[in-house]
């Protein structure tokens, strides 16, 4: 029992500590950390920073531009990429994609796809989630039926998809798709990679509570995909998902950025003052903030424990991960609200959105914090609802 | 980093399992809790010829040195067999000694299981906080008298000896003027009344009456006890968050079992999802305190006081919730066999109870964690 970095891990901490001081962008920083709202060009600019150094997908082998790094230093350098606010870089392409097609793709796919994703040529959405199939995946109605045209071999797609999240950015798409009605549900399922650009699909943007546009519909409508798009077999699709679903592991709990959150919100009560007091000696509020402290200091724990069985296959731990990451994540967001009270209250999209000018007089910090808390609500339902990784718990690591 | 126990650590997990599987069933205990001693010397020998009596005691007085996460392997252990014998009671006395820096001979006699101890600490009025003090120490020759009561000491009748918390100078609650002293429990003027606590431990309230010791019996220097009596009762938490998670995961899997094989409306009652997510909720407290044991018990090895006090506040904070939790939910799972005395699980249940209240309930251990540096001011722990 060490619960020590090695000299290594600690070396390789300064390294990367030092890359994000010099090449972390101020404003780029300023706005992770002020919970300001992301443009498309934000997040492709620190792609590219990453991408330049080596570094922009962590957990990829070598031969395909990975950095080669041990499970220990990628969890170092996830949590001083948090530590320090930075944009997170997009997981469809780098996180989701990529390890699709490395384990089942064709060589010709690896060769073209892995490096627009490494490059951010190609930006990448998720076509999972239906209006008929949210918890139950597989239940997905949008089919592809195979044909021949003077072109070649292709599949005809038609359906919807639905949460798609920055579908208005995208590039390609990949899709879960019925190519077998005649089978069990979860048997007729194949994994399609889809080009935004094809004709026949129609982008709708959902706005959500917060009045961001942060997810999308999107709508097939015959569109042809060429045959070479198929990822691995036919009606194989659904192993390929769980396979995808099992790969996000630690980073899952976000122990890193909600240390950062942390930080920033014991700033607030300590600014902030009740009774004459900083808020933070408030026993009402102080007792809450210390309850979410210490479960965060018992997750990180738990997320170190999991790292240290990394050899083994990714595990149904990380629906533990999940569930406790994400509810702090929502507490912390909720505490940030109660910290600022009133001053919640005024809501000014522009400002989310990047312009200089606060529309009211000052408290810039606070001026996020409730489309913040508001947008978090998300996090205990994406990815696999909380309730669905209780099912997980029980199914893959209770056996009931 | 690793969070793999050691080969030795391994060899005492198993032997203790091995010990409670052969010696120590359900039923065994049963007799011993309900027997006059409320304890078992047949036990106490085999845990002294374990090593388990020596692991924490020091080298040099015949132990082996064993660290905070040696003992949590063993405390563990304790906890999944539910075992009643002193020997909480006996090794945070025998801690205190050793942080004392005197006392070797008794040392000696714990390594070898001759000597159990108990710690006489809280009283009427003290709750949760060991500073506030009446029992008072006044200066008689080359020694001391000792007049106060201390309350559900722990194990105090079986005891051989007493380490107690008095008051030489300096207010009730304050943490100026207080010494540890060592006192057998035969001492003339000292009189116990011994009963059973409601998880089936004995513990006992104790009377000094003009009790003599001479310089000799204190522990450490007189008037600065305190930094001994904070860092022994940090000690103290850490075995309980140990032995409440080694509870918690027999209690656990007993809850699970029953789940499987319990059927109701035509099938195992696991089967139904407001059963299975409650279930999932254990788990994940169960992983939680898991995590916080460890984290306090490589924390006690810290020379740093506050970082200590930090991580032992949250673990204990933190396993009281989860001990809450999965003892209430795994007696509700249980249905009607969970409010029964047969099953073990409401045993465990009570166990986790009285361990709640031990060194420090959640509130006071949050408490404790905000006063800590870094949680109020601008200075940020470690957790920054």
């Amino acid at each position: 029992m060490d619960l020590n970095y090695s000299d290594e891990d600690l070396a390789f901490r300064s390294e990367v500590r030092a890359f994000l001081a010099a090449q972390l962008p101020p404003d780029l920083q300023h706005k992770v950390r002020s919970h300001l709202r992301l443009s498309k060009e934000d997040s492709v600019r620190w792609h590219k920073i990453l991408a330049a150094q080596g570094w922009v997908a962590p957990g990829w082998p070598v031969e395909f531009g990975g950095p080669g790094w041990t499970p220990t230093q990628r969890h170092v350098f996830e949590e001083e990429c948090a530590r320090a606010g930075t944009p997170q870089i997009m997981p469809f392409g780098v996180n989701m994609v990529a390890p699709v097609i490395m384990a089942f793709g064709s060589p010709e796919q690896k060769a073209y796809y892995l490096p627009r994703i490494l490059s951010c040529e190609d930006w990448w959405c998720q076509g999972y989630s239906e209006p008929g199939a949210g918890s139950d995946l597989a239940s997905l109605k949008t089919t592809a039926v195979r044909g021949t045209d003077s072109e070649g071999e292709h599949y005809i797609v038609n359906g919807q998809k639905t949460w798609t999240t920055l579908a208005q950015h995208a590039d390609m798409i990949f899709c879960l798709v019925r190519t077998d009605t005649g089978v069990r549900k979860q048997e007729g399922i194949s994994f399609l990679l889809i080009d935004m650009h094809s004709p026949g699909i129609t982008v709708r943007p959902i706005i959500m509570l917060d009045e961001d546009h942060e997810v999308n519909e999107v709508f097939f409508d015959n569109v042809r995909v060429p045959i070479a798009n198929l990822v691995g077999q036919e009606n194989r699709g659904w192993t390929y998902a769980k396979y995808l679903l099992g790969h996000e592991r630690t980073g899952i709990a976000a122990v890193g950025r909600s240390k950062r959150e942390l930080a920033f919100l014991k700033g607030l009560a300590r600014r902030e003052s009740k009774n004459g007091k900083p808020l933070i000696a408030d026993p009402l509020f102080a007792a809450k903030l210390a309850n979410l402290e210490i479960e965060l200091m018992a997750l990180e724990m738990t997320v170190l424990r999991v790292l240290s069985k990394a050899d083994k296959a990714p595990g149904p731990e990380a629906s533990v991960l999940k569930v406790r990451g994400t509810e702090i994540q929502q507490m912390l967001t909720e505490l940030m609200v109660e910290a600022v009270g009133p001053m919640a209250l005024p809501f000014d999209p522009a400002y989310l959105e990047g312009a200089n000018e606060h529309s009211v007089f000052d408290d810039d910090d606070a001026a996020p914090l409730a489309s913040y808390y508001f947008n978090y609500r998300k996090t205990s339902i994406y990815g696999g609802s909380n309730e669905i990784q209780r099912n997980i718990i029980t199914q893959m690591i209770l056996g009931l | 980093m690793d969070f793999n126990f050691n080969p030795e650590q391994t060899q005492f997990a198993d032997a203790l399992k091995r010990w409670i599987a052969r010696d120590y069933s359900f039923e065994a205990r049963r007799a011993i809790v309900h027997s006059e001693a409320g304890v078992s010397s047949a036990a106490w020998a085999t845990l002294a010829e374990l090593g388990m009596t020596a692991l924490p005691v020091p080298e040099a007085q015949g132990g082996f040195s064993g660290s905070a996460v040696d003992m949590l392997v063993v405390m563990q252990e304790l906890g999944r067999g539910l075992v009643v014998e002193p020997y909480f009671a006996t090794v945070l006395g025998a801690e205190f000694l050793r942080l004392g820096g005197k006392h070797a001979g008794l040392l000696e006699q714990v390594a070898s299981g001759e000597l159990t101890l108990a710690c006489a600490l809280g009283e009427r009025q003290s709750r949760h906080d060991m500073f506030d003090i009446t029992t008072r120490a006044m200066p008689d020759g080359d020694g001391y008298l000792l007049n106060g009561a201390k309350k559900v000491v722990l194990h105090g009748a079986q005891a051989g000896m007493l380490v107690v918390s008095a008051r030489i100078s300096g207010e009730q609650r304050g943490e100026d003027g207080i010494s540890l002293f060592v006192v057998p429990l035969d001492a003339v003027g000292l009189r116990s009344v011994d009963y059973r606590t409601l998880d089936g431990l004995r513990a006992a309230d104790i009377v000094f009456d003009n009790v003599r010791v001479d310089a000799g019996a204190v522990i450490g220097t007189p008037g600065a006890g305190w930094p001994i009596l904070d860092a022994g009762l940090d000690y103290g938490a850490g075995l309980l968050c140990a032995e409440a998670v080694g509870a918690m995961e027999a209690i656990f899997d007993a809850t699970l079992d029953y789940l499987k094989t319990r059927q109701q409306f035509g099938a195992p009652i696991g089967k139904f999802q407001a059963l299975q997510h409650r279930m999932a909720d254990m788990y994940i407290h169960l992983e939680q305190a898991r995590s916080m044991a460890l984290l306090a018990a490589v924390r006690l090895g810290s020379s740093d006081a506050a970082e200590r006090r930090r991580a032992v506040s949250a673990a204990k904070y933190r396993i009281n919730q989860a001990a809450r939790f999965i003892g209430q939910q795994a007696v509700q799972l249980h249905g009607g066999m969970g409010v029964t005395d047969e099953l073990p699980a409401a045993h465990y249940f009570k166990r986790l109870a009285s361990i709640e209240l031990t060194l420090g309930d959640a509130d006071h251990h949050l408490a404790r964690f905000i006063a800590q540096p870094g949680f109020t001011d601008e200075t940020e722990g470690a957790a920054a």
